[in-house]
């Protein structure tokens, strides 16, 4: 019997009666960070990161009862001993340690290998299953080390300043949006933001999180001159009305997806950064080999390449549905294509 | 190379047209002479002969990426572009790329490599792959497969380069007429403040009409303009300078050689004159379809016989130079009296002096008289000689009547007709208000989707490029390719069909469930033996998706042939 089953909400633990990331309304769920499609609303409890605590319950809403727990504290649930760990994706997200009867399985969420200043850096687990993410399963997808790609976004709102243009930068709203306002140089100008992302921030700063000065773009008188300034926006606001109080502007976009041309162009944006929160190719398969792991299951984005390819590794590998958009219908264009996914739905 | 690859990236990711201009006249302002020439070769839609055949470039691009090939092929489905695939999965060495520039690059790299055995071209090609920064190596492959594209015209090149030069942009589009070869020596000449023009061969840059949107009458009084027919042949400036002659196509291809019967009239022609008009095909003094002109203009070589099943005919209506004088500047009306007097002399010369070796050209006196008789008579015209003729202008007292006109355009193997502002001057490029197409409806047909294929350059993520089938008994047989026509967001969506309908895939291409009916829209459709329907079209384009239609109310072969026997009846 294997410690976790898959059941139409999502992976259950029968011994310890709970689920992870459900996506429907289940009695207990543990959660592994706040994205929405992993932290659904309607659960009667949630077991989470104490370090997201604040940004967990702005997106399950004031009411939802939530037990916190440090990072390798651990806990019986039943017959289930569970303990969360880093998974350096975003503030609070968490991988998700189960072991029964000595046989212990992890569960990745989502997660990265490389630094982040808003988060914990994600920290190898020991296990017999390992169930990891495949956002970005394709050998094409090899990030640059994030301060190489923060002095590009440096240097093009200097050069934007220089021309006298607005520099919108498009982050998805919780996580993105943060990890750029965290890491940019802050003495090269005023900071602006969306309203979304300044509310995301208030639960940010409430983690402990530390960010700079951010003002917002609502606030400011409307002949305003823009174009010394940085504004941090979600996905979603490019092509609206929103953007015209800007006059002249340069768009850019932060996202692993920006890697690949036709993809950025599809997003009309001026620049393309990547950074992304989630592993790349060269780290997935670092991540996987170093849990120890036998048996591999994937979910969440390139899972048939990934199962594959750990195959001809000499894995025991499977791939494991998620709800994820597009997926169940086998259409990868979807899986690939970021434009399926809003801000609202940061895989 | 890097600087190359930078101004690459710039021109890839912004849409604005002042960022694209800005970017360009910084490089040209940048780099040196020879590589400037390079980048305008590269950038204006010219290409290396291919080094080294794609298929090498993925396989050594598998082995050193150390994946399996399926791997790979799942790669290359999600970036839709061979030499981006590559570029993203090989494997750089640390440290800062390796540089040079990129006349260094070109000349020292890429063209010596043609000489190298495969194993030496793999060693040179990997070392570059892994010197070279992403966006470097993604170039770098693009050159190497003669596949290099990006989404800037010429144009916007030229005011680039005019931007950094402060030579004027239309001085920069004459100099780059025809042929020349990239070199420092070139583009020191093309931006030098004088570079003494004259250069014998060179066309003037073509004025291109717009077509007519809305009604004529927007235009003003009738008076004010010029009509004539619009032939749908080649349109070419044949040049008659130091006692030579040339000829260009529109796409600013030197036709040498093609077109004999032109060239021996032409010596009949002063120096310093150059003509605008149109090649046609047109034998016994009847217009042949533009099918006719493909096939001549495709075979190898010109034979007797194809020359005497497809001569051609100079339907000339401007004149450019006159006795070495750029005439650009006059008024329509007053070229046209001056062509009117260049056809009547060359007529005249040619009538008196007549060698022998151009008998070959000649046809029987009976049939020059029938000749003239349906050119005056029918499409109007008066004939300097048989090859060169001067078509007549349109006469009409109002909108009306040309309206009534250009109603009879297919009976007169015309598209329809040319509108030109009588006092205008010969202008470069495409600019609105002064000459306009006002072509006749085209064929309509409404089609089914059946197989897709991805774009390219811009699209090729995308399933942009169509092949649409009509009824044939119960079979739809493919008939037409069309991409054009499209908003992005149709496009889109039937990406999106094509992907969740596809039945097979081969290769790049998908067959997909026939559901989508089009409108598709074409200039000409004719009977054809070549193609598996029977029916050749041309300039197929997508007027609209008929989501009204289901796929047995989309036309059959029949209907369309019933629509041509109307059409030449
Ligand atoms: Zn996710
Ligand atoms: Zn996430």
């Amino acid at each position: 019997m294997p410690i976790l089953q898959e059941t139409p909400s999502g992976l259950y633990c029968e011994a310890g009666d709970f689920f992870v990331d459900p996506w429907r309304p289940v009695r207990r769920a543990v959660v592994t960070h706040a994205h929405s499609d992993h932290a659904r609303s309607g659960c009667e409890s949630y077991l989470a990161a104490r370090s997201g605590a604040a940004i967990l319950q702005m997106r399950l809403g004031p009411h939802a009862r939530i037990s916190f727990v440090e990072y390798g504290q651990s806990l019986m649930i039943r017959a289930a001993r569970v303990s969360l760990h880093p998974a350096g994706h975003m503030t609070g997200s968490a991988q998700v340690r189960i072991e029964v009867d000595g046989e212990v399985c992890v569960v990745s969420g989502d997660y990265k290998l490389q630094p982040d200043p808003t988060c914990t850096p994600f920290e190898p687990v020991r296990c017999h299953t390992f169930i990891t993410e495949s956002t970005f399963g394709l050998p094409l997808y090899r990030w640059e080390h994030p301060q190489v790609v923060m002095q590009e976004v440096n240097a093009w709102w200097l050069d934007n300043q220089r021309r006298g243009a607005a520099s919108l930068l498009l982050g998805y709203t919780v996580g993105k949006a943060q990890r750029l306002l965290a890491s940019v140089d802050a003495s090269i100008g005023p900071i602006y933001a969306h309203g979304a992302v300044i509310s995301a921030c208030r639960a940010y700063r409430a983690c402990g999180v530390a960010l700079p000065e951010i003002r917002s773009v609502m606030d400011t008188p409307t002949k305003f001159d823009w174009s010394q300034a940085l504004i941090v926006a979600p996905p979603s606001a490019m092509g609206t009305t929103w953007l015209r109080r800007f006059g002249d502007v340069s768009t850019a976009m932060a996202s692993g997806w920006m890697r690949v041309r036709g993809i950025r162009r599809r997003r009309a944006v001026d620049r393309g950064f990547v950074l992304s929160d989630h592993v790349d190719w060269s780290d997935l398969m670092k991540a996987i080999s170093e849990t120890g792991a036998e048996h591999i299951w994937v979910t969440h984005g390139y899972t048939q390449q990934v199962v594959r390819t750990l195959q001809t590794r000499g894995f025991s590998a499977r791939t494991v549905a998620t709800q994820f958009k597009g997926e169940a219908a086998g259409e990868e264009a979807e899986v690939s294509d970021p434009a399926a996914v809003d801000d609202t739905n940061e895989p | 190379m890097q600087r190359f690859a930078r101004l690459f990236a710039q021109l890839d990711q912004t849409n604005k047209t002042s960022e694209k201009i800005r970017a360009l006249s910084e490089y040209f302002r940048d780099v040196d002479p020879a590589s400037a020439a390079w980048a305008l070769y590269f950038l204006s839609g010219h290409k290396l002969q291919r080094v080294v055949p794609s298929g090498l470039l993925r396989q050594w691009a598998i082995e050193v990426a150390d994946i399996q090939q399926w791997l790979f092929d799942e790669c290359y489905e999600a970036v839709g572009d061979l030499a981006e695939t590559i570029s993203l999965i090989v494997p750089r060495s640390e440290g800062r790329p390796v540089d040079g520039t990129l006349v260094q690059w070109v000349e020292q790299r890429l063209m010596p490599l043609r000489q190298l055995t495969v194993s030496e071209q793999r060693q040179r090609i990997l070392t570059s792959w892994q010197t070279l920064d992403q966006v470097a190596c993604l170039v770098f492959v693009k050159l190497l497969t003669g596949s290099f594209r990006v989404g800037v015209s010429q144009k916007l090149v030229v005011r680039g380069i005019a931007n950094a030069s402060g030579i004027d942009a239309e001085v920069l589009a004459h100099r780059l007429m025809g042929n020349w070869q990239p070199s420092a020596a070139f583009y020191q000449a093309l931006v030098h403040p004088d570079a003494g023009d004259a250069m014998l061969s060179r066309p003037y840059p073509f004025f291109l009409a717009n077509p007519l949107e809305g009604t004529p009458s927007d235009l003003g009084d009738v008076s004010l303009w010029q009509a004539e027919w619009k032939w749908d042949g080649i349109r070419a400036q044949l040049i008659r300078r130091g006692a030579q002659t040339f000829i260009w196509s529109r796409g600013e291809e030197l036709m040498q050689d093609r077109f004999p019967e032109l060239e021996s009239l032409a010596q009949y022609l002063p120096d310093g004159t150059i003509l605008d008009g149109e090649i046609i095909g047109r034998r016994d003094g009847i217009i042949l379809p533009f099918a006719h002109m493909q096939r001549r203009i495709g075979s190898k070589q010109l034979t007797r016989k194809i020359l005497q099943e497809v001569p051609v005919a100079y339907l000339v209506f401007d004149l450019l130079e006159w006795q070495g004088n750029d005439l650009r500047a006059e008024p329509l009306s007053t070229r046209r009296s001056q062509l009117e007097q260049v056809m009547a002399e060359l007529s005249r010369t040619r009538a008196a002096i007549q060698p022998d070796h151009e008998k070959q050209w000649q046809l029987s006196e009976h049939d020059l008289s029938d000749t003239q008789d349906r050119a005056q008579g029918r499409a109007g015209g008066t004939s300097a000689t048989m090859h060169f003729l001067l078509p007549d202008t349109l006469k009409a007292g109002s909108w009306e009547e040309l309206i009534a006109l250009r109603s009879r355009s297919r009976d007169e193997h015309a598209e329809g007709l040319m509108l030109k502002r009588l006092n205008s001057p010969y202008r470069v490029g495409r600019p609105r208000g002064d000459w306009w197409k006002w072509k006749i409806e085209p064929y309509t047909v409404d089609a089914v989707l059946i197989y897709a294929q991805r774009g390219h350059g811009k699209r090729a993520s995308l399933y942009t490029d169509y092949t649409f089938g009509v009824w044939d008994g119960d079979v739809l047989v493919p008939f037409a390719k069309a991409y054009s026509g499209l908003t992005d967001q149709e496009i889109a969506q039937v990406d999106r069909f094509i992907r969740q309908h596809t039945l097979e895939r081969f290769g790049p291409v998908r067959s997909v469930q026939p559901e989508l009916v089009f409108e598709l829209a074409f200039e000409n459709i004719q009977l054809s033996s070549r193609h598996k329907s029977g029916i050749a079209v041309r300039f197929p384009r997508i007027l609209r998706q008929r989501e009204d239609k289901p796929i047995s109310q989309a036309d059959s072969l029949a209907t369309i042939r019933a629509m041509l026997g109307a059409a030449s009846s």
